[in-house]
């Protein structure tokens, strides 16, 4: 038969019911995978004793008949999922050797539904990058190269071990999160499907806080099916996060394949940036297309507020990564300092050490806007520019069914392209960053290459609560883009 | 508006994070960067406009006042310092705060 690798998470869970593959067989396949690929340094920590024991445990159950929704499948956890007594860092020197004695909401409905856990995979310190070269585990690399280059190129961030290790197959799927689009765009960076769900659809209980009001945790996977599979699995009310919903979870894999025929597909004009490369002009005119013939009707929308997006969130998102990170103080937990000479010093030399540099600016910048005499100025007016985005959403949404852009302003670029300018590296995020500030839920799937070789990804933003229909959507995409290319296996 | 050393020197100082003096400089340079890009917002007009507090729709809930069971529950004073740098009998131990 096929490597067993090369099966979906449908696929697999299909072939395991059926048992005409084991859970263990699967699980050592893929940790042969990871350890073929530490080049591309996808991982911070394998767990391949847990995996193989959580394996033979779904194996017995798939032997009764029984299991869970997707049981006996290996996934990959993004390391700001707290895992009990698994070390948990975000990505941060500060947290080296943090091994929780709990584990997150998500990850206990994964395993409660038969996930098996390979390991935790490397991420931008506390999600703030999207490249992922803020990891202070070292940036990891993306499988997908230029034609005939070979230079490192990134996964995108800040779940750039989530999409390198999925579109490596080196997990079957796997959990990342997103604050401004760092489940998206690195989606769209290495041809996988990502999707944030709704603000408040996933708990955040046990996922390490960046910005609690953005935050949103969500899977990358191979397809369509497979992120509707693992989106059921982590969604669902839990009374431990005060923000999350208490609605039912739908059975998003019924959406797929269904009609999009009537649905109207927004298109703002807002998103058509200056200088930006005509292959991603073409793609999204390449989607639009595909949607229309699939029978939806194109609404050209307008969203002007959407170039005050991205400095909005980087009031807003630094304001809260101030306050949440200010529990890091090397008493509890994490890092302490060894030299200091009193008890403020302590505080700032752990800190000081334990925190990159990307970190510490945005802490810095948080401090600012909230401290006093600045508040106004900028915490405040970012939260009313934000309510009005929020209500430009809600009027297009009065309009239109979906919204439809591309994921990303480029193709994945080069470890060092953008390190050197954060506001560059921040505009990565442009098309993404919307869709958080609003608490809408969007998802990115693979549509095409661009001449170099390499994947770009179509967006689509959908009502609050409304990922059935954005599943059907991100569906009729990738039957009509019929994405099938991977990428050439140069690091095993 | 833009940030000086001093500012600097005071954020820095409010963040608890030790920054060297030689650090100050690009730091302010870095975050002065930032803040001028940002200030486009007040080409915004944000009069009238409540400030956004949540994107979800809903009250805060409520729960019966009483201990829960399991992590987020009592009893768990093993865990609690478990992952500290120092502790001792179920302190947590500083450096002397009062002299």
């Amino acid at each position: 038969m096929t490597d067993i690798t090369d099966l979906t998470l449908a696929e697999l869970r299909d072939a395991l019911k059926a048992k005409k593959v084991s859970s263990l067989d699967a699980t050592n396949a893929y940790l042969a995978n990871i350890e073929k690929a530490g080049d591309l340094n996808a991982f911070v920590l394998v767990t391949a004793d847990k995996a193989r024991a959580m394996a033979k445990a779904s194996d017995a159950k798939l032997a009764k008949g029984e299991g869970g929704a997707i049981e006996g499948a290996p996934l990959g956890i993004k390391d700001l999922y707290c895992t009990q007594g698994i070390q948990t860092t975000a990505g941060s020197h500060i947290l080296e050797g943090f091994i929780p004695p709990y584990e997150s909401s998500v990850t206990t409905n994964l395993w409660r539904d038969g996930g098996v856990c390979l390991g935790k995979l490397n991420m931008d310190e506390f999600a703030m990058g999207s490249s992922n070269e803020t990891s202070y585990f070292g940036p990891v690399i993306n499988p997908w190269r230029a034609k005939g280059g070979n230079s490192k190129l990134t996964p995108g961030g800040s779940s750039g071990g989530s999409s390198s290790s999925v579109a490596a197959h080196l997990c079957a799927a796997a959990t990342a999160t997103d604050t401004g689009g760092s489940i998206r765009q690195p989606a769209s960076l290495t041809a996988t499907v990502g999707v944030k769900p709704t603000y408040g659809r996933c708990s955040r209980w046990g996922i390490v806080a960046f910005a609690s009001s953005l935050d949103q945790a969500g899977p990358i996977a191979r397809d369509t099916r497979d992120a509707a599979i693992m989106l059921r699995s982590m969604a669902g009310y839990d009374p431990k996060d005060s923000t999350s919903v208490n609605r039912p979870v739908p059975d998003y894999e019924k959406s797929l394949g269904a009609s999009v025929k009537g649905l109207k597909i927004g298109v703002p004009k807002e998103y058509r940036l200056d200088g930006m490369p005509a292959e991603i002009e073409k793609l999204w005119a390449d989607g639009i297309k595909w949607m229309k013939d699939a029978g939806c009707e194109i609404v050209d929308i307008s969203l002007p507020l959407t170039k005050y997006a991205l400095p909005v969130y980087y009031i807003v998102a630094p304001a809260e990564a101030s306050s949440n990170l200010a529990r890091y103080d090397g008493v509890r937990y994490g890092h302490r300092a060894k030299e200091f000479t009193d008890v403020q010093s302590m505080y700032a030399n752990s800190r000081a050490e334990g925190f990159g540099k990307e970190v510490q600016r945005r802490i810095m910048i948080g401090t600012y806007v909230l401290s006093a005499g600045y508040y106004d100025a900028y915490y405040l007016r970012a939260q009313k520019v934000r309510k009005r985005i929020l209500d430009e959403f809600n009027d297009a949404f009065k309009k239109v069914d979906l919204i439809l852009t591309p994921s990303a302003p480029s193709a994945a670029f080069a470890l060092g392209e953008k390190s050197n300018d954060p506001v560059q590296m921040y505009l990565n995020d442009v098309f993404t960053v919307t869709a958080n500030l609003a608490g809408l839920p969007g998802a990115s799937v693979p549509a095409g290459l661009d001449a170099k070789g390499l994947p770009l990804g179509l967006q689509l933003i959908a009502r609050p609560f409304d990922e059935e229909t954005m599943f059907k959507g991100m569906n009729a995409i990738e039957q009509a883009a019929g994405f099938k290319t991977r990428p050439e296996n140069w690091w095993a | 508006m833009s940030v000086d050393n001093e500012i600097v020197r005071k954020v820095a100082k409010l963040a608890r994070l030790a920054v060297p003096e030689e650090r100050i400089e690009p730091l302010t340079a870095g975050l002065n960067g930032i803040l001028k890009w940002i200030e486009q917002l007040n080409e915004v007009d944000v009069t009238g406009v409540e400030a956004m507090t949540s994107t979800v729709d809903m009250k805060l809930p409520m729960r019966e006042d009483v201990l829960q069971s399991g992590p987020t529950g009592g009893g768990q004073a093993d865990n609690v310092v478990k992952n500290a740098p120092r502790t001792e009998d179920h302190f947590f131990v500083v450096p002397k705060v009062v002299e």
